[in-house]
């Protein structure tokens, strides 16, 4: 089998332990996975965001639960109950804000965590499945933050519910059908927000569900790392337990200090005044946006504001938002590249860059009037955004040059530590790495 | 090996950072674990519903009885009769199945000389239907669910009914107002 | 790949990066011709507010931030004598205003200075009695209809929450000096500033309509449906403080944050003890993280 299982290294000691052990090895499962498990040595803190997803998936259950104990699904009560929890249950506005805020802290970490992924390579074989499985969580957080977004029953809650559920009518023939179906009526009303409701509730289980999918293709290929070269010795990695442990602990209370910053200091900052007035279906609010993690799509939606033969400018920018997400299940096979860690891909790295900052103009882009200038540099940006999956990706690989790679993972940390020359290592393990692990 | 030079104060230091950091940990989760918790108190509204109602009992007389709620569930305020109140004065333990004194079931306002007053939980003690208010003999009330009957006080007579009529805490803050929630005025 | 084609493939990877570059360039210099050949042009986008809300001092402000209690009873004054005429605070419960300082006794006055409907009676009709702590705050209108009737057809808003319904937006790159300032008070400014903003005349080639009010400080448009509704002077305060219109509009806006955000002064006290907790913890996790990986070269 792979490396990367370590088979036999555990034993119960204990009465219980052992009764558990021979009717039903889930003890052993979690202590061959998250004890034993050998990952690379030299991961750095971009790593960490996996555990604090995981971190985060649990925070947001656990407050939505609580708060579902006071929430009204319905047009006449949802805003008002909503206000009563900020009001008068007891924290209620601190589990409220710890949701909302959440929310947008899930998103910040599972873009810096796919973003890792582009960098180093993770999507690349024999890592697909693995890509393809965060990719269905990243749409299944998308259809849950949306959802709940639509609870509160504001302002923005009813019209970016009105607006996304307008895309289906873009589809020719089917798109009236499909729109009604998801609404349950002819506009956005009591039985979207009951069915959002019911929806916003399920879906983080089926995420927990495709987590543990996840985590299981990962177990079977192992970690990636910052030099892009498979595991090949033991002494290219630490067990799991004490050392990602603590890493990753480490990480997530950083993490959770500046999540904690912003739910006591900035609660609102990341949302939208709008949403503090309740939901009008004859008022229309000046500027709709959706929340920031969805504004580069809402820019790409928008930037088509042309016909493209029989394709009309409102379905060909729901094609391409649509097509933008759908490009990233297919990245494994667009990039051509032999090399995986863009540590050794001096272009790549260069294109990788600008896409991020791309990204991140396209939702500056998102939230600003779809008008003028902003226009053009939309296209602009959708173009580079598209150009750097179907032109850039394929094309690289087979015309660049990259850097030499380390022979293994020992190599390139030991070099790095003699470059350092201040690591603090006893000379016993600088001799005999063989004994370690 | 590298365990050998590790010193004393090393092995100190160590340990004493794994373990304020576990310490630290785990006040962090009991902090963190009672927001989630006291959310499932009652909340301020609920509270603030719960508190003492007042009543305005000027408009009742003897023989007439009203029911009020409180936190709920519902209350008879119930103004006896002298006669009434004789009836209730002749019962003996033999007759009553939850014996308790009638005396001190029987209230006012402080300044008025004549106690003719029941404040009970209006719940039979069976399996919570409202008694009907009747004055028949010594029967105060009697519950057409299953057949329990009490006397004026709320003490019961007969039937399935196990225990007396309950009476909530109350006290008369002046001539023309009960308060129902509170010992003290 | 042989090395010839791997030259070849570095050669043409340096054209396209110059041909890119040059188009970046190209760009940069033709589009602010073309953005002002825009503005000055077909579509002139105004944005409003015409002036951006001023900032000011508050007591809540900042992560130490808190209400002041007499402050609060002298909005409450203000909008009770002044806005509550037309504006509801229909979320915000009588018993809420202990809060504010005032006693039990105080709390059951202020309620019972209002009617609140109730019932029905045995008779089956509807009635009016005197409000109770647990009563929320009356409207002056039945329903929106009403409002609207006696408002020229625009409803007057309720105030519950307004204080966090409103903002303007700072642009790049002030939002991002705001998440270190903490800047969270973008509605109390707001407020303050359309409240003091009247009286200005409006320019020339701003044309207002009948039955509405300019106030360049409005987010919406240059004018609005709700006539200047502080003065100065418009009620006397209990602790003294003079009532100029700029401290009416302060004081308002303040117990409107408040009627808004009543946890505020918790939710931050509660904020330095955790963030304190979380920083030491993260010292101490990053101390055993350092000493759980001193054993290993990585």
């Amino acid at each position: 089998m792979s490396i990367h299982e370590a088979h036999g290294t555990y034993t119960p000691t204990s009465g219980i332990g052992k009764w558990i052990d021979a009717r039903m090895p889930l003890p052993r499962m979690m202590y061959d996975s998250f004890v034993a498990y050998p990952v690379p040595r030299n991961l750095n803190y971009a790593y960490t965001f996996g555990g604090i997803l995981s971190l985060m998936l649990v925070a947001q259950i656990l407050t939505g639960v609580v708060l579902a104990m006071h929430y009204v699904a319905s047009t006449g009560m949802a805003f008002t109950s909503v206000e009563s929890i900020m009001r008068d249950v007891n924290h209620g506005w601190l589990l409220r804000y710890m949701h909302a805020n959440g929310a947008s802290f899930f998103f910040v970490a599972v873009y810096l965590h796919m973003f890792r992924g582009m960098y180093y390579g993770s999507y690349k074989a024999p890592r697909e499945l693995l890509w393809i499985l965060g990719c269905i969580i990243y749409l299944l957080m998308m259809a849950t933050g949306f959802m709940g977004y639509v609870l509160p029953w504001g302002q923005m809650s009813f019209w970016g519910a009105t607006v996304i559920t307008g895309f289906f009518t873009a589809f020719p023939l089917i798109g009236e059908w499909v729109q009604e179906l998801l609404l349950g009526g002819y506009a956005v009303g009591d039985p979207t927000l009951n069915r959002f409701f019911s929806l916003h509730y399920l879906l983080p289980f089926m995420i927990a569900g495709v987590v543990v999918l996840h985590v299981w293709a990962l177990h079977v290929t192992g970690q990636t790392n910052p030099t892009g070269i498979e595991v090949k010795s033991k002494t290219d990695t630490v067990a799991f337990t004490p050392y990602a442990t603590i890493k990753d602990a480490f990480a997530m209370m950083v993490f959770f200090a500046v999540f904690a910053y912003f739910i006591f200091y900035l609660p609102n900052f990341l949302g939208h005044p709008d949403n503090y007035i309740e939901a009008d279906p004859l008022v229309t609010p000046a500027h709709i946006v959706p929340e920031w993690y969805f504004l580069p799509f809402y820019a790409m939606l928008r930037a088509i504001t042309f016909n493209i033969g029989p394709i009309d400018s409102k379905l060909g920018g729901v094609l391409v938002m649509f097509g933008s997400i759908a490009l990233l299940f297919i990245m494994p096979w667009l990039d051509t590249s032999k090399v995986r860690s863009a540590v050794y891909r001096p272009w790549y790295k260069l294109f990788f860059w600008i896409f991020a900052a791309d990204a991140i103009f396209l939702g500056w882009l998102g939230a600003k009037p779809a008008e003028g200038i902003y226009t053009m540099l939309a296209q602009i940006a959708t173009l580079y955004y598209f150009a750097f999956f179907l032109i850039i990706l394929p094309v690289l690989g087979l015309i660049e040059t990259p850097r030499r790679l380390p022979n293994s993972i020992t190599e390139a940390v030991l070099a790095r530590s003699k470059k350092s020359g201040a690591q603090q290592v006893t000379s016993g393990a600088a001799a005999s790495p063989e004994t370690r692990g | 090996m590298s365990e050998e030079t590790i010193t004393a104060d090393e092995t100190t230091r160590r340990d004493f950072i794994y373990v304020a950091s576990g310490m630290l940990g785990v006040v962090g989760v009991a902090g963190l674990a009672w927001p989630f918790i006291d959310q499932m108190r009652p909340d301020a509204a609920v509270r603030a519903a719960g508190q003492p109602v007042d009543i305005d009992i000027s408009s009742i007389e003897p023989g007439a009885a009203i029911i009020v709620t409180w936190r709920g569930k519902p209350y008879f305020v119930r103004r006896l009769t002298e006669t009434e109140i004789g009836a209730v004065t002749e019962l003996t333990d033999s007759d009553l199945k939850d014996p308790a004194p009638a005396e001190p079931r029987i209230g006012g306002p402080a300044d008025e000389a004549t106690k003719d007053w029941v404040v009970v939980a209006a719940n039979c003690t069976h399996l919570g239907c409202i008694p009907k208010v009747v004055d028949s003999g010594a029967d105060g009330w009697n519950c057409p669910c299953h057949g329990s009957v009490f006397d004026f006080t709320g003490r019961i007579l007969r039937g399935p009914a196990p225990i007396n009529l309950p009476q909530p805490p109350h006290v008369f803050a002046d001539a023309s107002t009960l308060t129902i929630g509170t010992d003290t005025v | 790949m042989s090395r010839v084609a791997q030259n070849y493939g570095n050669r043409t990877m340096k054209h396209i990066i110059a041909t890119i570059g040059a188009a970046a360039v190209a760009m940069t210099l033709v589009m602010p011709g073309a953005k002002a050949a825009e503005e000055g042009g077909e579509e002139h986008t105004v944005h409003y507010p015409l002036q951006k809300p001023v900032e000011q001092d508050w007591s809540f402000a900042g992560p130490f931030g808190k209400y002041d209690k007499g402050q609060l009873q002298r909005g409450f004054k203000v909008y009770a004598n002044v806005c509550a005429a037309c504006h509801s605070l229909k979320r915000v419960a009588f018993r809420d205003f202990h809060e504010l300082g005032y006693s039990d006794e105080e709390v059951d006055a202020i309620a019972a200075g209002y009617e609140v409907q109730d019932g029905p009676n045995a008779d089956g009709e509807m009635f009016t009695r005197p409000a109770l702590p647990t009563d929320y705050f009356p409207g002056p209108y039945e329903n929106t209809e009403q409002a609207k009737l006696a408002n020229n057809g625009a409803v007057p808003p309720d105030f519950s929450l307004i204080a966090k319904a409103r903002g303007v937006e700072r642009g790049f790159p002030l939002f991002v000096f705001d998440v270190f300032t903490q800047y969270a008070e973008g509605g109390p400014d707001y407020i303050y500033s359309l409240l003091t903003g009247y009286g200005e005349e409006p320019p020339a080639h701003i044309e207002v309509p009948d039955g509405l009010y300019y106030n360049p400080h409005f987010v919406s448009g240059s004018a609005l449906a709700m006539a200047q509704p502080l003065y100065g002077e418009d009620v006397e305060f209990d602790d003294g403080t003079p009532a100029t219109i700029e401290q009416e509009a302060r004081d308002v806006a303040a117990f409107l944050m408040w009627a808004a955000e009543p946890h505020l002064t918790e939710r931050k006290e509660m904020g330095f003890r955790v963030m304190v907790f979380l920083v030491l913890f993260s010292v101490f996790l990053y101390l055993a993280k350092k000493q759980v990986w001193s054993r290993v070269e990585h």
